[in-house]
């Protein structure tokens, strides 16, 4: 095909990565010669294309010879194709006139042959140069950012995130679906390696985020919907009924108090506590105010006793009370949902739930509160008698193929405070079991060196199983646990009272759902998928869209703290822009075109998609698209089209790659490394 | 339902009382086994540690004989209820369909005999795999006219089904329930076992007997520490070393086990009705009387009252919310 377009090619080297594999010269020399007719006047190749010398090449090019056009082929777009485009502009060529083609991602770091990483390498600027002829300039859309943010998760990094915001002076809606916001931090005893107090380092700041003037807090509530795109985005909030008048209560407990009903507590006392059919999770709930577990309580059960009725000096119990749904604007979300402990009865033999003295983490945990089901102190599940001798397990679902292959990060510290309060409390013998000690942040070696020396004894090894089942003299009635010390190389198998399960940590169990109503995704594991491990990890593919905290994968308390501030940061200058440009890589739908048959309408990953129930047609969200293509690609009517991926651009880029002409006869030989056998 | 059958060398001689329980309960439950025709030795457990390549020729012959039986019913399933004769099955199985190369030396050597076989073309199954999920422990508690109420049961499934779990069959290899819940299924009571899984020590007995004794106590000493009434057992091998030693274990540790060891096919037949001669109970060396004695017709009374935990003591976790 022959076109007016005047193209330039630029081929980098990447120092090696690129060059080490790619005749690089070659390619720019051949581009340069064969691809003429296709418009091409100029084909250079340089070390460092991305550096300030290597866009100037380009520009000057622009400038000088009067570029229409221009391909680099470089590393990947996702890295780069900013920079390029920057460098069009400049030189005053529309940015999205400029086409990258992947040498490095595609070629050079996937292929062993430098012949056949050539050939390819010439295909692929072959493909860009006959696509870049019909791009078109395209002018970026903007949006204006609502001022307010929305946080999902009122857990340590969410409270951060909201904090953060709200005393910068913007509004925040701090979502939480539990009864008090705190998350797991408020069912901690001790935090390592410090050993402070975490409801001492926590409380403060949960009372901060209630009684804030910038924040709305809706404790008992779940987004369900969400609506819109970055800057405006609509959510719908189902305020669960707590049956009781939030603006009457005073939170002076005494339904607590009353309530002649009594429950076994799963989620804030881990089960190893009670609570009451009426009550909230600790007295330093923020709010204060209480909550009827309708599922247990005697009067919706039985429609008697009301005892919460009758006693409540202020009327504020309301049996009648609804579900409500709220509607918020907000220009920003940020998810911080958390995680969830590895359910250990999933390893039956590891004995919980079969064995009384096999405790989990949380459990643990609890028992060390001095607000805990024992008041904190170490006992066995008969309540009364303290251990002699404690061991604890680390890796629980963790670093195990069977069940979680990632490391759990938490777990060995955790283990470690937990050695530590056992020896403190009871001063029993404690087996730590690991695989591998892992102790990498700021002053957590240091912590391990302490409590190694206060006489912990650690084993190195998976534990095979824990079992009542003796075999020798001195096992009767204790806990067996049997563990390959790899140390030593010996089988090895210590008599305890009491075992401490440390159980990983995994993704919320319903976080695809949650993460299909935000439009991210999530990992195969189930975390969400941040928009750059290392440089964007509090982002995501979806703009406006962030996370923080364990939500995105396991996470001590400092390291979500960081991401909640960086997360606010985030959007912090986001607000502060007031608009933001949008890349203008959308889908669009040719209205006359489209018969209206919704195939495309489930499968947007960023539910930029609705349907025109009037007219018939679908319409797509210029400010949601993301410009996937998923869609083009499914219109069975050719009703969809995308700017940059036009059929037109795509085909002319086909043709490049096989070396065909626009009529499909070929106009050059396709390089024989690359016709398939 | 119409299996192929391989019964191995044990279920011809020591293990009869399996066979012949096997049959009477396949009989009540209207499955047909056809016996692979001039079916051979699967090596047993040493042979494949001595020299691999015959080994899996050795069982692959069977293998080859079973994929030309027409009569194998659906899916070309091949049936071992012996556990050492199933794993070598599944090994080859497996492994054949793994390793291109060790297929094709298998073959060759296979050639000689004027047979060949394809990788994978025989599914291998397990007689208690079976059992529990193609019959179902629905049909099977349907069969049930004699339920053994208050025989205490413990499962043993021993260590060669279960690991390395090929096909995710028992779904938890280091503690699986199907035996367990068969067993409640014909009425009797189950204790927890934890060395269900545990190795009885094969043919240790041969080579290191204290150490294969050992082996033996624990699981004997075990099922005593939770009162079982018998150990129930899918695997020749476990039972005859843990009904043949039990006396030697008697003598060396100067214990007095008297657990009698018996196949789950033994105790369904009896669930069933079915005489227990056909079932060759009297084949064991510790007597099963005394223990099937204890089975009453009315299923145990639940105590009245549940004994309420003392006030301080913590609550247990529910063992099936979550599984």
């Amino acid at each position: 095909m022959s076109t007016k377009e005047k193209i330039g090619v630029y081929i980098c080297h990447c120092g090696s990565n690129i060059a080490g594999m790619v005749d690089v010269e070659d390619v720019a020399k051949w581009s340069g010669e064969e691809l003429a007719d296709e418009g091409v006047i100029v084909a250079r190749d340089y070390q460092f294309m991305c550096s300030s010398l290597g866009q100037e090449l380009i520009e000057d090019d622009i400038k000088e010879k009067g570029l229409t056009r221009v391909v680099v082929g470089a590393c990947s777009p996702h890295l780069h194709e900013a920079t390029f485009r920057g460098a069009c502009q400049r030189a005053g060529l529309n940015p999205f006139l400029c086409e990258m083609v992947s040498l490095r991602e595609q070629v050079s770091w996937v292929l062993t042959d430098k012949k056949v990483a050539t050939a390819k390498s010439k295909a692929l600027v072959a493909g860009g140069v006959e696509r870049v002829a019909l791009h078109e300039p395209l002018e970026p859309l903007t949006v204006p950012i609502h001022p307010a943010t929305l946080v999902v998760g009122g857990g340590i990094a969410g409270i951060q995130a909201a904090l953060e915001i709200a005393d910068s002076g913007h509004h925040v809606y701090l979502v939480e679906r539990d009864p008090s916001i705190g998350g797991h931090m408020a069912q901690f005893d001790k935090t390592f390696p410090t050993l402070d107090c975490s409801a001492c380092i926590l409380t403060p700041k949960m009372v901060s985020a209630g009684n804030h003037p910038n924040i709305t807090l809706l404790s008992w509530s779940e987004v369900e919907q969400v609506d819109g795109y970055v800057g405006n985005f609509t959510a719908t909030i189902r305020k669960k009924a707590r049956y009781i008048d939030e603006d009457l209560c005073t939170g002076c407990g005494v339904c607590i108090e009353k309530c002649p009903k009594k429950v076994i507590d799963n989620v804030f006392e881990a089960g190893l506590g009670y609570h009451k059919a009426v009550d909230r999770p600790f007295p330093q709930a923020v709010p204060k105010y209480p909550v009827i577990d309708k599922d247990n309580c005697i009067y919706f059960q039985r429609g008697k006793c009301r005892a919460c009725e009758i006693f409540c000096p202020t009327k504020a119990i309301d049996f009648e009370q609804e579900d409500e749904l709220i509607q918020v604007q907000v220009g920003n979300i940020i998810l911080a949902t958390g995680f969830d402990l590895f359910d250990s009865r999933r390893i039956p033999q590891y004995g919980y739930g079969r064995l009384a003295n096999v405790f989990t983490s949380l459990e643990f945990e609890r028992m060390c509160n001095a607000a805990g089901p024992t008041n904190g102190q170490v006992v066995l599940r008969d309540g009364v008698t303290q251990p002699k001798s404690v061991a604890i397990v680390h890796c629980v679902g963790s670093r195990d193929k069977n069940y979680n292959s990632y490391c759990s990060n938490i777990c060995c510290m955790q283990s470690l405070k937990f050695a530590h309060l056992v020896k403190e409390r009871t001063g029993a013998e404690v087996y730590n079991f690991y695989i591998d000690m892992r102790t990498i942040f700021k002053d957590y070696e240091e912590f391990y060196q302490k409590v190694l020396s206060e006489g912990v004894h650690f084993i190195r090894g998976r534990v095979a199983e824990i079992t009542d089942a003796a075999r020798e003299p001195g096992e009767e009635d204790k806990l067996i646990v049997q563990a390959e010390d790899t140390f030593i190389g010996k089988q090895r198998r210590i008599p305890v009272d009491m075992v401490v399960l440390s159980a990983g940590l995994e993704p919320r169990s319903d976080s695809k759902e949650v993460g299909h109503t935000f439009g991210i995704s999530c990992s195969m594991n189930g975390w969400f998928t941040e928009k750059h491990p290392k440089l964007d990890p509090v982002a995501t593919m979806t703009e406006g869209i962030f996370i923080a905290g364990a939500c995105q994968g396991p996470k001590d308390i400092p390291a979500s703290v960081a991401q909640g501030a960086a997360a606010a940061a985030r959007v912090l200058g986001r607000i502060n822009q007031g608009e933001l440009a949008l890349e203008p890589v959308r889908a669009s739908v040719i209205e006359e075109l489209c018969s209206g048959c919704r195939i495309c309408n489930t499968l947007c990953p960023f539910n930029a998609i609705s349907f025109d129930t009037v007219r018939k047609i679908t319409e797509i969200n210029a400010a949601l698209c993301q410009g996937c293509g998923t869609c083009v690609a499914a219109c069975p009517s050719e009703a969809i089209t995308g700017t940059q991926f036009s059929n037109a651009q795509v085909l002319a880029q086909l043709d490049g790659l096989l070396m065909l002409d626009f009529s499909g006869k070929p106009v050059r030989q396709l390089h024989p490394e690359l016709v398939p056998a | 339902m119409k299996y192929g059958y391989y019964p191995g060398c044990s279920l011809e001689r020591n293990a009869i009382a399996y066979h012949r329980s096997a049959m009477a309960v396949a009989d009540a439950l209207d499955i047909e086994f056809v016996e692979v025709d001039d079916w051979n030795c699967c090596g047993a457990t040493e042979y494949i540690s001595i020299d691999a390549l015959p080994a899996y020729a050795l069982v692959a012959r069977n293998l080859a004989l079973a994929s030309q039986q027409k009569q194998n019913g659906n899916g070309n399933q091949l049936v071992a209820p012996c556990s050492a004769c199933y794993l070598n099955l599944q090994k080859t199985n497996h492994y054949m369909a793994d390793s291109p190369e060790l297929a094709q030396q298998v073959n060759t050597a296979l050639q000689a005999g004027g047979l060949n076989y394809d990788p994978g073309s025989v599914r291998v199954r397990h007689l208690l795999d079976i059992l529990t999920q193609d019959v179902g422990y629905d049909a099977v508690a349907e069969k049930v006219t004699k339920p053994l109420y208050n025989l205490r049961i413990a499962p043993y499934y021993g260590c060669l089904i279960v690991r390395p779990g090929f096909d995710d069959t028992y779904h938890n290899p280091e503690y699986p329930t199907c035996l367990d819940e068969l067993m409640r299924k014909l009425g009797a009571t189950v204790v927890d076992y934890p060395v269900k899984t545990h190795c009885c020590g094969g043919h240790m007995t041969q080579i290191s007997e204290p150490v294969a004794l050992d082996l033996i106590r624990r699981l004997l000493k075990n099922a005593a520490d939770y009162q079982a009434d018998a150990i129930v057992t899918l695997c020749p091998m476990c039972q005859l070393n843990l009904d043949g030693y039990q006396e030697a274990v008697n003598k060396h540790f100067g214990t007095n086990y008297q657990i009698p060891i018996l196949y789950f096919t033994q105790l369904m037949g009896l669930a069933f009705g079915i005489k227990p001669k056909k079932l060759g109970f009297g084949k064991e060396f510790v007597d099963a009387r005394p223990a099937l004695a204890k089975i009453e017709a009315e299923p145990p009374k639940k105590p009245k009252k549940r004994k309420r935990p003392p006030k301080e003591a913590l609550p247990m976790p529910n063992l099936t919310e979550g599984m």
